[in-house]
């Protein structure tokens, strides 16, 4: 039924309008299975309405999104993808563990999820913490533990490590590989170039089109640097020049 | 429509109310209290008697507006209502789940109440207690239903509590309270038919007053209850998957 060796998603020429402007122009990649993406780009490039088109909760003006081989948004695809936005979506008069047994009652996943999740994202000391009472990080986190409820297969993070100490991102980094080495694909967006390293593909957004589309290694050649932040920036000068 | 998801959303909005006590006890005791109050101003058995089943019809309706208004807007803004929309769960399951946490909470308001009211302010009620019950549980869910539809055409907490007044004070106006319905200037008596709550304080004298169960107050009822449906409808239509 499900072919593997097909893309775990498909965009062909992306367009999206928000407030009367032209935010995506034309997008066309793919994404392979079973991968760690990194979606780059300044703020306002475009990433999180991309990542909101792949989810299927943006309206799109033109051009088709195919995830894990069916169109975008549909209904059977609900149980199958794992999405955290940029500001956490918990509820804030709810402690972590009841913002988690909801949510997994929603997605019809094992109560045993629950807590494999406060373990997997570390919060395990607060889970009985109410959400108002959480730091921006703990916050964080426990709105990507809800992402990761369930056994979705691609998992799609908005900004993920934003707020959090160099160890737990190497923590989140690590568990964010062990699920793709478990065939689990994963988009995450970022802006910090030390974690575009740890990505298998990376994408380079800016003002709504892609620059590059390239493994970790291919961009550094291409752009003839040794240092990802380098090459991001040579990225950013070309295309001004051009 | 599943209804697994639909009570796991009445339990969610249930347990986010206990952690909240001062918002509780406000739904449960401000009613009883403003119905004292009521006692005390009016000074007068018989006139507090045609005022009572007024309050008892309002607060309900009032209170689950305004709760459900903000609880919907701030769902719609923190992003709970993205990620909701992003999972199975269907549309009617979160307008239920509302419906039902609440609808509970209108119970406890209106047993409270209803008992101070019976009991130490000697109200007389001359039909039978349920029929008063299932208009304060309508007018609950229609306040619910309204609330969860006007949050949609609100930004902010400040809009959405301006709605209240919008909502709330033509219907009472109109209702029948202050003049007689037939009373009122033609247009105006128009008007006043086609807003629900004047069914409901009209249902609500039948019972209290009048003691009878014809068919006026089943019709009173059906008018109520479609308008609560109507209104989750219309709720429900507010909410989308997709957004821009």
């Amino acid at each position: 039924m499900m072919n593997l060796s097909e893309p775990a998603i498909a965009v062909r020429d992306l367009r999206v309008v928000r407030g009367g402007v032209e935010v995506l122009h034309g997008l066309t990649f793919e994404v392979p299975r079973g991968q760690v993406t990194g979606l780059l780009g300044p703020s306002g490039c475009g990433k999180t309405t991309l990542m909101r088109a792949i989810v299927g909760v943006q309206i799109v003006t033109g051009g088709q999104v195919t995830v894990l081989g069916r169109p975008a948004g549909d209904p059977s695809l609900r149980r199958m993808i794992g999405y955290s936005t940029q500001n956490p979506a918990v509820y804030r008069d709810l402690s972590v563990v009841e913002n988690l047994r909801y949510f997994a009652a929603v997605l019809k996943a094992p109560k045993s999820d629950v807590d494999r999740v406060i373990e997997e994202v570390g919060l395990s000391s607060v889970a009985g913490q109410l959400g108002g009472t959480l730091s921006g990080g703990q916050l964080n986190r426990a709105s990507l533990a809800v992402a990761l409820l369930g056994s979705p297969e691609l998992v799609v993070l908005d900004e993920p490590t934003v707020g959090l100490d160099p160890v737990l991102r190497q923590e989140l980094w690590r568990l964010f590989q062990s699920l793709a080495d478990r065939g689990v694909t994963l988009i995450v967006s970022s802006h910090v170039m030390d974690e575009a390293a740890r990505c298998q593909r990376l994408i380079v957004m800016r003002e709504g089109e892609i620059l590059a589309d390239d493994t970790p290694h291919e961009l550094r050649e291409h752009t003839r640097t040794t240092d990802l932040e380098e090459a991001f920036l040579r990225l950013m000068e070309e295309r001004t020049a051009a | 429509m599943n209804p697994a998801i639909t009570l796991a959303t009445a339990r969610r909005i249930l347990t986010q109310l206990r952690h909240d006590h001062r918002t509780v006890a406000l739904m449960a005791l401000v009613p009883t209290l403003v119905i004292i109050l009521l006692y005390y101003v009016i000074d007068d058995q018989r006139s507090f008697g045609a005022w009572a089943p007024i309050l008892l019809c309002v607060f309900p309706f009032l209170v689950m507006f305004l709760v459900t208004s903000i609880a919907t807007l701030r769902e719609r803004t923190s992003g709970t209502l993205e990620r909701l929309m992003a999972t199975p769960l269907g549309k009617l399951d979160l307008l239920l789940g509302y419906g039902i946490a609440f609808g509970l909470m209108a119970c406890v308001q209106v047993a409270i109440a209803l008992t101070v009211s019976l009991t130490w302010l000697g109200f007389d009620l001359a039909g039978p207690l349920w029929s008063l019950v299932v208009i304060a549980l309508l007018n609950a869910l229609l306040g619910t239903a309204l609330g969860l539809f006007c949050s949609a055409f609100a930004r902010s907490e400040f809009q959405a509590v301006q709605f209240m007044p919008v909502v709330m004070i033509p219907q009472l106006l109109l209702g029948g309270i202050l003049v007689p319905r037939d009373q009122m200037a033609t247009v105006l008596e128009w008007i006043s038919n086609v807003l629900p709550m004047s069914y409901a304080i009209e249902g609500m004298k039948d019972v209290v007053i009048g003691g009878e169960l014809g068919g006026e107050f089943w019709r009173d009822v059906t008018v109520v209850a479609g308008s609560a449906l109507l209104a989750l409808i219309l709720g429900a239509a507010t909410l989308r998957r997709r957004t821009p």
